[in-house]
């Protein structure tokens, strides 16, 4: 039996650990102390070292994007921790957030210390409002106790930290629409380069990281980057937490090694597809990254062997769908989601995202048409490459890679106008209008 | 009405950030509470302490799905119906909701009692089907448990299911 790897999520479960006293007694706040008595280049060579990847989607090493950050601008530079979780299949942020903020702080402040940035943002997504009253008082804890602040921990750092509340727009997960977001405005992209290293809140050279990203800093300095790397594969170093979601037996966030199996995952943690159903189909990272069939459940989990498995690792929300699931039916629901938060700023995703959400509706209704299949494709193509953002990319991901998966599913509602799966015939859509 | 403890609130928000504008958000947050929905007072009053222009608080307004230019009821249901949710049955609930509650998604009850949503996958999918109650999670949902809200919203009122 596989065992849980709590790096991340390390004393979660403690009573109180939400609380400044306990998350001290347990050992909080000595990796700051530590990394405040180390030169901040210092702190950023560990971090380099340690091999850590950006776990809001890309996968970037950390600690070079540091390394990219502007050295001669006029202006500051700024920290953002993105914790706008918004991502179908994801609910690790706002775990953290909410179960263990501090070490959410922690790891901002050290972080902060390294890059050189005196202001920090921890940009959280406005519905969750409980998350952000628990963030609120761990920064005030933190202040209180002159952790945070000026001449933090008594050294001469000066770092602040500001809490930020969305107000619901997906699209500000995106780097760039987060600044815009921060700075008062539309949650707009902007155009790359300028990258936010270079010229980004503000103006001014900025590092943008993922809560969980943030959140394993403390443990990489208090243990040093050899001990992470030892975690995890060659190229995926340490752990993920892998949001467990869908059909399974038991459902939830587990923290493992990277290069773990999704078998292991979805069989030993989550207790395997539920109602004794087969397993269908899963998408390995959140709803933006192609899914994946039954046949790659022996993938591992790390970045490189999920791209040679055809998708990526993102998000890490592994979404199970059983065998008694339309395909047609889930896709459209993902669809919706796109649909629903393209920012309009761009026509291909605004118009593109409105058409193929239509089109999968029509077609799990069984009122598709005969050429609907192809009609899907071509509208991917069309955007495929040609939004302003990645979210148009990630709005076709879902129906292009059904569509390889399952065309014959596809083909089957326009044929017969019904669904192939039989207790389904199309009760969900009807249950739907 | 914006009063002047509200728009304190909202100079203190502006104190915390290098640029006035990064307040507009939070400044909007404040005026909503303060009314129950965005109202041309609530601009103006954001407009004059953030120092832009109106119309330009309403455009903003308008790109965030969580301030509203219309009051809502005096309880908020919003379901999830993201991937996550649709995977572990939330029409059936949803639809539950609908019948209990008389009210349709995107609608408030008549007497004003509650408005019911439809909400985008809200980080929740481990413990899927959830919803929120004025902003504040349900979670693990179940025809019962949603009965029982329904009977928690009802009681406040006196009222019966379905009315
Ligand atoms: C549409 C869209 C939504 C995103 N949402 C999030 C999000 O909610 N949280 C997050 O950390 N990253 C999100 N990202 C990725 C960020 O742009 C960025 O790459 C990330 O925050 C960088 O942090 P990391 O290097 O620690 O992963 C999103 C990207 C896109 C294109
Ligand atoms: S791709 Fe979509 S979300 Fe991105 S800028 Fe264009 S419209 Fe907005």
């Amino acid at each position: 039996m596989t065992e849980q790897v709590r790096i991340v999520t390390k004393n979660i479960d403690i009573p109180g650990i939400d609380t400044f006293s306990v998350y001290t007694q347990h050992g909080g706040f000595q990796a700051l102390r530590k990394a405040l008595a180390m030169e901040p280049a210092a702190v950023l060579e560990t971090v380099k070292n340690s091999g850590l990847r950006g776990r809001g989607g890309a996968g970037f090493p950390t600690g070079m994007k540091w390394s990219f950050l502007a050295k001669n601008s006029s202006k500051p530079t700024y920290l953002c921790a993105n914790g706008d979780e918004s991502e179908p299949g994801t609910f690790k942020d706002r775990m953290i957030m909410e179960k263990i903020p501090h070490r959410l702080v922690e790891g901002v402040l050290i972080s902060a210390y390294a890059t050189g940035a005196k202001q920090a943002f921890i940009y959280i997504r406005g519905e969750l409002a409980y998350a952000a009253r628990q963030l609120e008082r761990a920064i005030a804890e933190t202040y209180a106790a002159g952790y945070a602040g000026k001449n933090i921990m008594g050294s001469d750092a000066n770092i602040d930290v500001v809490l930020h509340r969305g107000a619901g727009a997906y699209i500000c997960g995106e780097e760039t629409a987060l600044m815009e977001s921060l700075e008062g405005k539309r949650g707009y992209p902007r155009l790359k380069p300028p990258f936010p290293a270079a010229a980004g809140l503000y103006g001014g050279p900025t590092v943008i990281n993922n809560c969980e990203t943030l959140s394993t800093v403390p443990a990489i300095i208090e243990n040093g980057a050899e001990w992470y790397a030892s975690y995890g594969t060659e190229k995926s170093k340490g752990t993920r937490i892998f949001c467990l979601s869908g059909h399974v037996n038991k459902p939830g966030n587990y923290e493992l090694p990277m290069g773990v199996t999704f078998r292991t995952l979805i069989e030993e943690f989550g207790g395997g597809v539920w109602k004794g159903r087969k397993l269908k189909a899963f998408v390995p990272g959140g709803s933006s990254t192609p899914m994946l069939g039954a046949d790659k459940i022996d993938t591992p989990m790390d970045y490189e062997s999920v791209a040679s498995a055809g998708s990526m690792l993102g998000a890490a929300g592994v979404i199970v769908i059983d065998d008694a699931t339309c395909i047609v039916d889930a896709v459209s629901r993902m669809e919706e989601f796109y649909r629903d938060e393209s920012c309009g700023k761009c026509s291909p995703c605004r118009e593109g995202t409105f058409w193929l959400a239509q089109l999968l509706e029509r077609l799990a209704e069984g009122q598709g048409r005969a050429d609907d299949v192809k009609l899907l494709s071509d509208i991917c193509d069309n955007m495929s490459g040609k939004c302003f953002c990645p979210l148009g990319d990630a709005a076709i991901t879902p129906v292009v890679s059904a569509i390889k998966l399952f065309r014959e599913e596809f083909e089957y509602h326009i044929i017969h106008h019904n669904c192939p799966l039989s207790e389904h015939n199309r009760s969900a859509a009807a249950a739907r209008t | 009405m914006i009063s002047e403890d509200a728009k304190q609130k909202m100079r203190d928000a502006v104190a915390k950030y290098p640029v006035a504008r990064s307040a507009l958000l939070p400044a909007l947050r404040i005026a909503q509470e303060e009314e129950g929905y965005i109202t041309p007072q609530g601009i103006q009053a954001v407009a004059q302490i953030i120092g832009v222009h109106e119309d330009e608080v309403t455009s903003i307004a308008s790109f965030y799905t969580m301030y509203h230019a219309k009051p809502k009821g005096k309880y908020v249901v919003k379901v999830c119906n993201s991937i996550g949710c649709y995977l572990r049955g939330c029409d059936n609930l949803l639809k539950q909701l609908e019948d209990e509650l008389g009210v349709q998604p995107g609608q408030t009850s008549a007497d004003g009692l509650v408005t019911l949503e439809t909400a985008e996958c809200m980080a929740s999918c481990g413990t899927a089907p959830v919803l929120q109650l004025d902003d504040e999670f349900v979670e693990q949902l179940t025809p019962e448990r949603v009965h029982e809200i329904v009977l928690k919203i009802n009681n406040f009122s006196g009222r019966t299911p379905g009315d």
